[in-house]
């Protein structure tokens, strides 16, 4: 502004059609115009196919009765259950094997992470190997290889293996195992967990007050576990030993009894976390070298010893680096379990798919998968986001 | 550890001097060696002892299994399931068998040679291409991005599509419409014919490269014409998987600067697209492009399987793509871009001249990372009825004639080190591109 002042008049003013701001107003109307038509064409051709071959659009069909069985349920679920229950109840199955997914990959990932930096070379060569071989073979054909390979090909249930001492069973039909029974009295137990989880929690926190105002240390792990585990025990001690365990147990052709993970389950399950759990691997690595070797010299030089160095110095420092490409292969995992279509596991795809193929809507039963999963994913990625802010540095 | 001695006094004549060095031990046989090496690595302490051994038995448990299934007791030749149903090794001769199908698919076995062709093409091709020290890459750009896909279509498909009407009419109002925008500066008498000249030429080459492969696909080569239901096994994977990251990175490059554009509307509409098709899963995307996009169209418009498929594939990746791009444009310095508006460049000449051919230099190893992701993501296809590599594997194991307790394994083996060779090189040459780009911006 100062230079134009001094220089006295600008210069005559350009056609309007140079002027920035006129372009790129224009180019906009164009491209809403360009979107709007494609909508537009979109919409009424969709119409008009849907009227040809006699489909309603709507989600009135959500009401019908879907006359097909679901092979896992969380929720009561029969034939004559709506379309509407067949969804939710694979919704819930999805968000079940992302959870555990989740839960177990990352407890590989992080175990194969610090192998890979461990000093032991057989232990740093296996991780190594590890992740560059299962990393690089697509998850389809891992499940495959797990499903058909090795879940499909164990004996029939007369042959079944036995495991734990012969109270589990894997055969052709999935894993049994025994399923507790709550008797009468069992509340108690209830009681006695939420008190313990309350307790330790209250313990923790008082604890890191008193180190805080006098450096004084208080076991508050220890305790915590004590109270979490051993509460409930006692209430299961005080209630007259209420909890009896349902043995599964050869009837016939199959078992009877128990608790039975469907192979697709555990295929799915075993392939997920196996495979997110390289990339998750390759995560904590780059996290834990970023924290710069200085932070370690320091911590023993102020004579800490290995181990609380990692807890306290090198891996609160790594968890910066590692949180947000953790949260994309949390959201990874929860996408890629839609492959639970491939082997039929009742996910929410799969089941979709029936759906699909029965009524014939398509862009409802399409329109539902992705209004799920992007509400899965923005949720996800809400909840690390805050996780994030709070193990951030906080700078001035 | 040499010894010295200080020479005592002479007048003393009792001590002994030493006049040369003593010979300088070697090293422990504990601290040098491989018994060293296995004593700092291995067994440096007792928990340390523990993991070796836990991970020797992990190697026992896993890779004599392996090896005796694959080679020591593996079967490698033989007719039909004869040969392998009483053996507990791989069963390669079913493989073999089977090898052109896993190549080709259903491809007619007479016209084999165009798929050949292509892959000789894609090979020679490609790899000039990636070895940075080989000289003609602008060329070599131009046939991989030109003359490469307009033949291989035409090998492939047989050539010989009308393009239809419409899409010259189409192709038309385009030019008349870029030539019209090109010329308004003339009509309204800010400038004259002369100053416009480059922008004409530029106009004219767009629109007659599509013009000439329209035309080039409309003659006949008397190729005869194979059905892409017929494609199939590594020649489908390829196919999706190349033409998905080709076509995506265009698409990638335009969202990513929609993504940082001053304009509003732009910067939404991208925004919407780049995280939608980033937070549904490729199996959702690859169903409705195989049952929803053909509700879209006109009345009598059919549009083939694959292609439909390749439509879902090229927007899934290009939102990826689009966030890769987008790390290299804002890992350019703000200088760069300053630098650019302060010389007169107006937005394109800036992005073309000076900024993206950093970022997208920069970008290397993530756009091949995205290409391993979309070639692993390729299996999918089969769950709408298509048959890549994995899909034409997984659809042999139903023949009776190979039928024997170790086909599926052997067929998942095989697989599998398909696959991996693939993506472990690529990661290999992301890992090789990095570091050697990396040297540029180190000081």
């Amino acid at each position: 502004m100062a230079i134009q002042e001094t220089m006295g008049e600008a210069p005559a003013k350009a056609s309007f059609i140079y002027d920035p701001k006129v372009r790129g107003v224009f180019y906009q109307i164009v491209l809403v115009a360009a979107i709007v038509w494609l909508g537009w064409e979109f919409i009424t051709n969709a119409a008009r196919n849907l009227e040809q071959q006699n489909i309603s659009s709507g989600f009135g069909f959500l009401k019908n009765t879907a006359g097909f069985g679901i092979i896992q349920s969380l929720v009561d679920y029969a034939e004559e259950s709506s379309y509407g229950q067949a969804l939710w109840v694979g919704f819930l199955n999805t968000v079940l094997i992302a959870f555990l997914g989740i839960i177990l990959a990352t407890v590989i990932g992080f175990v194969v992470g610090i192998a890979r930096l461990s000093n032991n070379w057989v232990i740093s060569r296996i991780a190594y190997v590890y992740i560059e071989v299962l990393r690089n073979i697509p998850l389809l054909l891992q499940i495959f290889f797990w499903y058909f390979a090795v879940l499909r090909a164990v004996p029939n249930p007369r042959n079944s293996f036995e495991m734990m001492f012969g109270t589990m069973f894997l055969n052709n039909r999935g894993l049994f195992m025994p399923r507790p029974v709550f008797g009468e009295g069992s509340i108690l137990i209830l009681i006695g967990l939420i008190v313990g989880v309350v307790g330790a929690f209250v313990v923790s926190s008082w604890a890191r007050k008193r180190q805080m105002a006098t450096g004084q240390q208080f076991p508050s792990f220890r305790v915590g576990l004590a109270l979490i585990f051993g509460l409930p025990f006692l209430g299961y001690l005080l209630s007259g030993l209420p909890v009896t365990l349902d043995h599964p147990e050869l009837k016939g052709f199959n078992f009877v009894g128990g608790m039975k993970v469907i192979p697709e389950f555990m295929a799915l399950l075993l392939a997920l976390s196996i495979y997110t759990a390289t990339f998750i691997a390759e995560i904590v690595r780059a996290g834990i070298l970023a924290v710069s070797h200085g932070q370690t010299e320091a911590s023993h030089a102020l004579g800490l010893r290995p181990g609380p160095t990692l807890r306290l110095v090198v891996i609160p420092q790594a968890m910066r680096v590692i949180i947000p490409p953790l949260t994309s292969q949390y959201l990874n995992l929860t996408k890629n379990s839609s492959l639970a279509v491939a082997i039929a596991y009742p996910d929410l795809v799969s089941v979709g798919g029936t759906v699909l193929n029965q009524t014939g809507q398509a862009i409802e039963i399409i329109g539902i998968w992705m209004l799920v999963y992007l509400s899965l994913s923005l949720l996800t990625s809400g909840f690390m986001n805050w996780y994030n802010d709070r193990m951030s540095l906080v700078e001035r | 550890m040499a010894k010295t001695t200080k020479p005592l006094a002479a007048s003393s004549g009792a001590g002994w001097v030493r006049t040369e060095m003593e010979e300088v031990l070697a090293a422990p046989i504990s601290d040098v060696g491989l018994i060293g090496w296995m004593r700092q690595n291995l067994f440096s302490s007792i928990p340390n002892t523990i993991l070796t051994l836990i991970g020797a038995y992990l190697i026992y448990l896993l890779v004599p299994p392996l090896i005796n299934f694959g080679v020591v007791h593996a079967v490698w030749n033989g007719e039909n399931r004869e040969a392998c149903v009483g053996s507990h090794g791989a069963c390669w001769a079913y493989v073999k068998a089977y090898f052109p199908q896993f190549i080709y698919g259903r491809y007619p076995d007479a016209e084999r040679w165009r798929v050949n062709l292509v892959f000789l093409m894609l090979a020679g091709g490609l790899i000039p291409l990636l070895m940075p020290s080989l000289p003609f890459k602008r060329a070599n750009t131009i046939f991989m991005l030109l003359i490469f896909p307009v033949v291989s279509f035409i090998l492939l498909t047989g050539g010989n599509v009308d393009p239809g009407a419409w899409a010259w009419i189409a192709l038309a109002v385009i030019g008349i419409i870029a030539f019209a925008m090109v010329l308004l500066p003339v009509i309204a008498g800010q400038a004259d014919i002369a100053s416009r000249s480059k922008q004409l030429m530029v106009v004219a080459v767009l629109l007659a490269i599509p013009a000439a492969i329209m035309l080039l696909f409309s003659i006949d080569f008397g190729l005869e014409h194979v059905e892409t239901a017929n494609w199939g096994g590594l020649l489908v994977t390829l196919v999706i998987a190349i033409t998905g990251i080709a076509a995506s990175l265009p698409f990638g490059i335009a969202l990513a600067l929609g993504r940082r554009s001053q304009l509003p509307i732009v910067r939404l509409i991208s925004v919407i697209f780049i995280e939608f098709w980033r937070g549904v899963p490729l199996i959702t995307v690859l169903f409705m492009s195989s049952v929803v996009l053909p509700l879209f169209m006109n009345e009598g418009v059919t549009i083939d399987k694959l292609f439909r498929v390749l439509v879902g594939v090229t927007l899934f990746a290009s939102a990826y793509m689009a966030e890769v791009v987008r790390g290299g444009l804002q890992a350019i310095p703000k200088g760069q871009y300053e630098g650019a508006d302060a010389l007169g460049l107006t937005f394109w000449q800036k992005m073309n001249l000076i900024v993206l051919p950093q970022a997208l230099k920069l970008v290397i190893p993530g756009i091949v990372n995205t290409f391993i992701g979309l070639f692993k993501d390729t299996t999918l296809v089969l769950i709408v009825g298509l048959f890549d590599l994995l899909g034409q594997i997984q659809s042999s194991f139903t023949d009776p004639t190979w039928s024997s307790p170790t086909q599926g394994h052997t067929g998942y083996l095989f697989a599998a080190i398909m696959f991996w060779i693939f993506c472990f090189s690529m990661s290999r040459y992301s890992i090789f591109m990095e570091k050697r780009l990396d040297t540029g911006r180190k000081r």
